[in-house]
């Protein structure tokens, strides 16, 4: 008698959407210059950071500052593997997706000890420490860096078929290779996101990140559910960070570890956006390239107006410009909510 | 016996909040609980369901031994709560909760536990509001909410903590014949309640906690005027 839908006419219309966005982005690098590419990747790249922090503090409470970790050792990982082993880069990003994994574990055996505040600081100290320890690692540069080979960045796999596809030079066919790859990798991420969300999980995580001893007390394992998402994001995070320096080929620790990249900005997306919805982070990250290119010129200007900006939108729209939209219009892009439909219900037919 | 604590004392640094408390349940059982106000009515709740754990004493869940066990595992063997403060999942419609609750709590697909939490948000007078978000809902809501959620768990032992406090009498008298058809269905109830003519209505037996220890526990009738109870609980002068 009764059921249960997710599925909205909005949900369906983005989905198509999202197929036909798909089909074009891999389509454009024959019609657009690298530098259009270039910024899509930076695009793509920020935002699965974006939606990767999402899930961990608007969905799962793990409101962490340290996400550079990963990206760092990511980033590092993909250097060793191509430096040290000799794997070609685009095979080496998994092993940055993996030695992310591999962080995440002590990582989160010490932050999981902390709670709230305590918790980002601590997430804060650890990325820290690592990238003190990194910086030790000569093989890789040290404290200064170091860039991929030329032999390997020559030679990435499906470069060679981009050139003949496309008639371009190698430096931009890896462009287009770092574009497609970051293209797969934010469908992936927010795709897997969006599925966790309409699954069992994603009760779980709205129950945890609303009340944790309501949570336990219906049968919600708390600890396991954290571990889980901490673990995921790590990874995903790690996957990232290698191909935003697959792209650049120049890795440092200082760039790699950088907390204002791959941390601040993106909760700046995130919170403009609107923190705990897939939509948030997609509208953050286009307000903030928007913002990036237009004060690009005036230094430090540049990151007052973007402290500006987030404190506004948390004044006056603390849900995030798609909070805004949504509450006005009503309309979810990614629907997640169960309803319930049936006799007696408010709006249930 | 249901439930079985045996000598259960638990301290937070120097006050000792539950002091060798032991108490047995059998199923089917309507127990009430009252006490002043800080005698660990609440803290014995979290200790029956996993919440906090104690530093001395037994806990028998079903016969089995539950003393270290965590919150989660003592909701699938059947232990179900609802909060002092009701504690909804704000940012979830209230059919979402029940739908969190029943998936977790009995370890069911959602699409199998539709219909039991459209009967529960029946039975609880909540089913208009199935798609309303639990954080905009009043307190006799919340309250309802509480115990919907807690139902949807699949109790054998249901843990009512001040479920009645702050309705209107009217409201008071629709919860408690609520109550009485979940106790009608064989659910063992425990019932922390300051508004006693609620309690009394549907309980078999009341306990008495005065600083964490077990004062009194018999029939309502003799409870209530047993000179201890009447001095400590009620504040009267005899």
């Amino acid at each position: 008698m009764y059921r249960l839908t997710t599925r909205t006419r909005a949900g369906t219309a983005t989905e198509i959407a999202v197929i036909v966005l798909v089909v074009a982005g891999l389509a454009l690098p024959a019609v657009t210059s690298r530098g259009v590419i270039q910024d899509l990747f930076f695009i793509l790249t920020m935002l699965t950071l974006a939606q990767i922090w999402n899930l961990l503090a608007g969905y799962g409470g793990l409101v962490s500052v340290g996400q550079q970790a990963f990206v760092g050792i990511g980033a590092y990982a993909m250097f060793a593997g191509v430096i040290l082993l000799g794997w070609n880069p685009v095979a080496a990003i998994l092993l940055g997706g993996l030695a992310a994994l591999a962080l995440a574990v002590p990582t989160a055996f010490f932050a999981f000890r902390l709670q709230g505040a305590y918790f980002a600081i601590g997430t804060w100290v650890i990325a820290e420490v690592t990238r003190l320890l990194i910086a030790q690692w000569k093989a890789l540069g040290g404290g200064t860096g170091t860039s991929l080979p030329r032999e390997a960045t020559s030679n990435i796999m499906g470069t060679d078929a981009i050139r003949t596809l496309f008639g371009v030079r190698e430096a931009a066919a890896r462009d287009i290779l770092a574009y497609w790859l970051a293209l797969a990798l934010v469908v992936a991420v927010t795709g897997c996101i969006y599925w966790l969300l309409r699954s069992r999980l994603g009760l779980a995580l709205a129950a945890v990140r609303d009340n944790v001893d309501a949570a336990q007390a219906v049968g919600v394992d708390v600890r396991r559910l954290k571990w889980a998402v901490f673990l995921i994001a790590a990874a995903a995070t790690g996957l990232t960070g290698a191909l935003i320096f697959v792209q650049t080929a120049r890795i440092s620790p200082e760039a790699a570890f950088a907390v204002t990249d791959w941390t601040a900005y993106v909760i700046f997306i995130v919170v403009i956006g609107g923190i705990g919805t897939i939509e948030g982070p997609i509208v953050g990250v286009l307000v903030f390239f928007a913002l990036r290119s237009a004060l690009a010129d005036y230094g430090s200007w540049y990151l007052m107006t973007l402290g500006l900006a987030a404190i506004a939108v948390m004044l006056f729209a603390p849900k995030g410009l798609w909070g805004l939209i949504s509450a006005r219009s009503g309309l979810h892009l990614f629907p997640v909510r169960r309803r319930l439909a049936g006799p007696k219900i408010e709006g249930g037919h | 016996m249901i439930l079985r604590l045996e000598n259960v004392s638990k301290s937070f640094g120097a006050l000792k909040v539950t002091d060798g408390v032991t108490v047995s349940v059998r199923r089917g059982e309507a127990l009430g609980i009252i006490g002043p106000n800080g005698a660990g009515k609440s803290t014995l709740f979290n200790l029956i369901t996993g919440n906090l754990l104690a530093n001395e004493g037994r806990i028998e869940l079903l016969g089995r031994d539950v003393t270290r066990a965590p919150a989660m595992d003592r909701v699938r063997m059947g232990v179900g709560r609802s909060f002092q403060i009701p504690q909804p999942f704000e940012g979830l419609s209230v059919f979402e909760n029940l739908l969190t609750a029943a998936a977790f709590g009995r370890g069911g697909r959602e699409a199998e536990m539709v219909d039991d939490c459209a009967r529960i948000l029946e039975e609880t007078e909540l089913l208009r509001k199935a798609n309303v978000l639990a954080g905009s809902l009043s307190l006799l809501d919340r309250k309802r909410l509480e115990l919907a959620r807690a139902l949807a768990t699949g109790p054998e032992l249901l843990l009512l903590d001040e479920i009645a406090g702050g309705l209107t009498e009217g409201e008071c008298k629709a919860l408690v014949a609520t109550i009485k058809a979940i106790h009608a269905k064989g659910t063992t109830i425990i019932w922390i309640e300051h508004v006693l003519h609620a309690l009394t209505s549907v309980v078999e037996r009341l306990l008495v906690l005065d600083f964490g220890r077990v004062i009194g526990i018999g029939a309502p009738d003799a409870i209530m005027v047993s000179q201890q109870v009447r001095e400590i609980y009620l504040g009267l002068e005899v």
